[in-house]
């Protein structure tokens, strides 16, 4: 059976910046860093239809660069993407429509002299899913579904608020009839309260319109609030995979383990001060990661073992993933 | 408990070509020595405004146009900048959420040190480096006698929070406030921070305002909570009193808007509406739209209640008289 969607062995590099001042360095006969930067490392991922799968993982992990290569926005260094087993990228172009994209920041994705209507319409008119003619009637029911009132599309993106700028976004994807939905940290700008607002509507359109997503976030209980399964990025790689539930309440790797254990709790309780537990340690630098499993400086069961031997992906349960050599004694 | 700060009725305003900008509109507390006083709220209440002004750093347009400030028994409200400048860094640190505001990219970290200890005390160069050495090491930078050479942008965005950190501590201060200082960074770098910080804070005798929009963050920190809307403190109390058992609508509101509270999957309790502008508030109380249980009452502005050490303003406080609602 061929899963819905499937992302296989993709990797990503980036050539290292080269400045003026290396440029120099390197004519002086200094070295000069020339290593690539590994962003994203032969992750596998699969959606099954109607799924959500969320991706969490600390700043630079590769979140947003595995979200564009999904989204057929970047091109793969190697590996491919597919979805229903056709490729999302024929020649490095991105071949279907049927995957749309929300970002974190909705004033930067928005053209900010173009009224919101029209940037709305433009993709159903260009891809022929409504006419010109019929358009205006098409948009205004977006608006209404997306919780804006119709009468605003004749305004410019500067006349939103934030919270109301995701709504649009939201509506701009939507219009295009997608199955999959590819959302990177749609509600990190967002104050609380208007946060609550733009996860109900989320939660609202993905019941009704039965969306497969992927929903990249920082934010762990913003993931876990929207997950059915769940994967955990660490220096370009996914080190554990599984059903949301399971991750969160049983997690095989000790970086889940660790980064649950350090999000600071909220708390009721007025003398257990203590709710959270800090790793140790940096992030590294993805230009150098540590040899052997690259989370072994920081973790507290790290052996011998973990320094020389880089544990691969592995189905440690049923559809559970953990890339940790002693998986088995943690979920065990 | 002694007291080391006592805000009373403080208003800090903007005069812009739109009208008047009342930021801080009669805000009044108390921090006790080596207290973590919660300062939380969306953005645009008044927040930041609240800290600069205990510092005396508002610039034009905006002033302190009312209230008083005692820090350490002193009223700073109408000192002159020459004597503000004094306490400042020495009596009263800040740390802001952008360390690279903090920090100038042209000179090492120990240039800017030295210099921070050279504008409070008196000391041999040796004496000086020695000290900034110290507080290096009490915030967590690792080999700080060969770090302290370094520049700002050699530095991760953590490192360089705890540099700030250090600057901050430099002097001893009686009162720290710390502008969400760890809102930028990682997970687990801003729990290492929160960590030190509490610590600091138990051992030293520093006490520290936390300001934060992230609940979870302020109650695993600080003891008592102000929640603020609209430039007013609508609620404070005992940081796990106030969450178990708001009594301003709004802050039931931050509460239960928040996905840890939820059950995964099910519709958040949402605040409708979007935080007011200044410069359009409603008459009476500003929460007043947004609100489930707005009545006609409501267009009178609420008067502070204090009862059982705690304060709220509104005219139908939750989870009192046994309504349940
Ligand atoms: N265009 C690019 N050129 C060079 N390096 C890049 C480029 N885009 C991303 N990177 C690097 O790739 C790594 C992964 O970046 P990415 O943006 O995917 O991280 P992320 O997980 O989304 O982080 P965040 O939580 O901060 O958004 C980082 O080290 C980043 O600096
Ligand atoms: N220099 C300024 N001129 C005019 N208005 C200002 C200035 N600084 C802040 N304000 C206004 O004061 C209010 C409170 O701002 P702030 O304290 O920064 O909010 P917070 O820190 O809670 O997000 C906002 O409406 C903001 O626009
Ligand atoms: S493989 Fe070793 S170092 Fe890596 S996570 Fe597992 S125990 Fe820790
Ligand atoms: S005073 Fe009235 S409008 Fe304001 S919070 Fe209380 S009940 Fe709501
Ligand atoms: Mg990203
Ligand atoms: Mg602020």
């Amino acid at each position: 059976m061929t899963a819905f969607f499937r992302i296989d062995q993709v990797s990503r590099a980036f050539a290292p910046e080269i400045t003026l001042g290396d440029r120099i360095a390197a004519k002086l006969g200094a070295q000069v860093e020339t290593r690539s930067l590994q962003a994203v490392n032969a992750v596998t991922l699969e959606l099954a239809k109607g799924e959500t799968l969320g991706l969490v993982g600390e700043s630079g992990c590769g979140k947003s660069t595995l979200g564009r290569v999904a989204a057929g926005i970047l091109p793969p260094s190697s590996g491919t993407v597919a979805l229903e087993g056709k490729p999302v990228l024929i020649n490095g172009h991105k071949a279907t429509t049927r995957i749309q994209t929300v970002f974190q920041d909705p004033f930067a994705s928005l053209d900010p002299r173009m009224k919101v209507g029209e940037t709305v319409a433009e993709g159903p008119i260009a891809h022929n899913l409504v006419s010109r003619t019929k358009s205006g009637g098409y948009v205004a029911e977006w608006f209404s579904r997306v919780g804006l009132d119709p009468s605003f599309a004749g305004r410019y993106p500067h006349q939103f608020s934030g919270g109301q700028r995701q709504r649009i976004a939201i509506a701009r994807a939507l219009a295009m009839k997608p199955d999959l939905l590819i959302c990177d940290e749609p509600v990190a700008s967002l104050d609380v309260s208007i946060q609550a607002q733009i996860l109900n509507l989320f939660l609202q359109l993905r019941r009704e319109l039965n969306l497969t997503c992927l929903f990249i976030s920082h934010d762990l209980s913003v993931v876990r609030h929207v997950s059915d399964r769940m994967a955990v990025m660490y220096l370009g790689r996914v080190v554990e995979e599984g059903g949301a539930d399971q991750v969160f309440d049983r997690p095989a790797h000790p970086y889940t383990k660790a980064l649950l254990a350090s999000v600071p709790k909220l708390t009721l309780d007025d003398e257990a001060l203590v709710h959270f537990e800090p790793i140790e340690g940096e992030i590294p630098s993805p230009l150098s990661p540590p040899s052997g499993c690259h989370f072994s400086p920081r973790c507290a069961f790290a052996e011998e073992r973990c320094r020389k031997d880089l544990p691969e992906l592995r189905e440690v349960e049923d559809r559970r993933f953990s890339a940790c050599h002693f998986a088995e004694v943690l979920v065990g | 408990m002694t007291a080391v700060l006592e805000v009373r009725d403080l208003r800090t305003e903007f005069n812009t070509r739109a009208g008047v900008i009342r930021a801080v509109d009669g805000v009044s507390f108390t921090l006790n020595r080596g207290e973590i006083l919660g300062l939380v709220g969306e953005s645009g209440s008044g927040k930041s405004v609240t800290g600069f002004s205990l510092l005396g750093l508002v610039d034009q347009p905006g002033r302190i146009s009312g209230g008083s400030i005692r820090l350490n028994g002193t009223e700073l409200v109408g000192l002159p900048e020459s004597e503000l400048r004094d306490r400042r860094g020495r009596e009263i640190a800040m740390i802001f959420q952008d360390p690279i505001a903090t920090l100038n990219p042209l000179l090492t970290i120990r240039k800017q040190m030295m210099m921070a200890v050279a504008a409070h005390s008196r000391m041999t160069a040796k004496a000086a480096e020695a000290r900034c050495i110290e507080v290096l090491q009490r915030v967590g930078i690792p080999d700080p006698v060969a770090r302290i050479k370094g520049y700002p942008h050699e530095f991760s965005g953590g490192m360089r929070q705890r540099v700030a950190i250090a600057i901050a501590l430099l002097h001893d201060p009686a009162v720290i406030v710390a502008d969400e200082p760890t809102t930028a960074l990682d997970v687990s770098i801003q729990a290492q921070i929160l960590h030190e910080m509490r610590s600091l804070a138990a051992e030293t005798g520093t006490a520290m305002i936390w300001i934060s929009h992230d609940l979870a963050t302020v109650s695993s920190l600080a003891k008592r909570l102000l929640v603020m809307y609209a430039g007013k403190v609508v609620e404070e109390g005992a940081t796990a009193t106030v969450l178990r058992d708001p009594r301003h609508p709004y802050t039931r509101g931050l509460i239960t808007s928040l996905p840890a509270i939820a059950s995964p999957g099910e519709d958040l309790l949402q605040i409708p509406g979007t935080t007011p502008s200044f410069l359009s508030l409603p008459p009476g109380c500003p929460f007043a739209p947004r609100c489930d249980f707005v009545e006609s009452s409501c267009e009178k502005m609420p008067e502070i209640t204090l009862e059982n050490e705690r304060m709220w303003r509104c005219h139908h406080p939750l989870g009192l008289s046994g309504a349940e609602r």
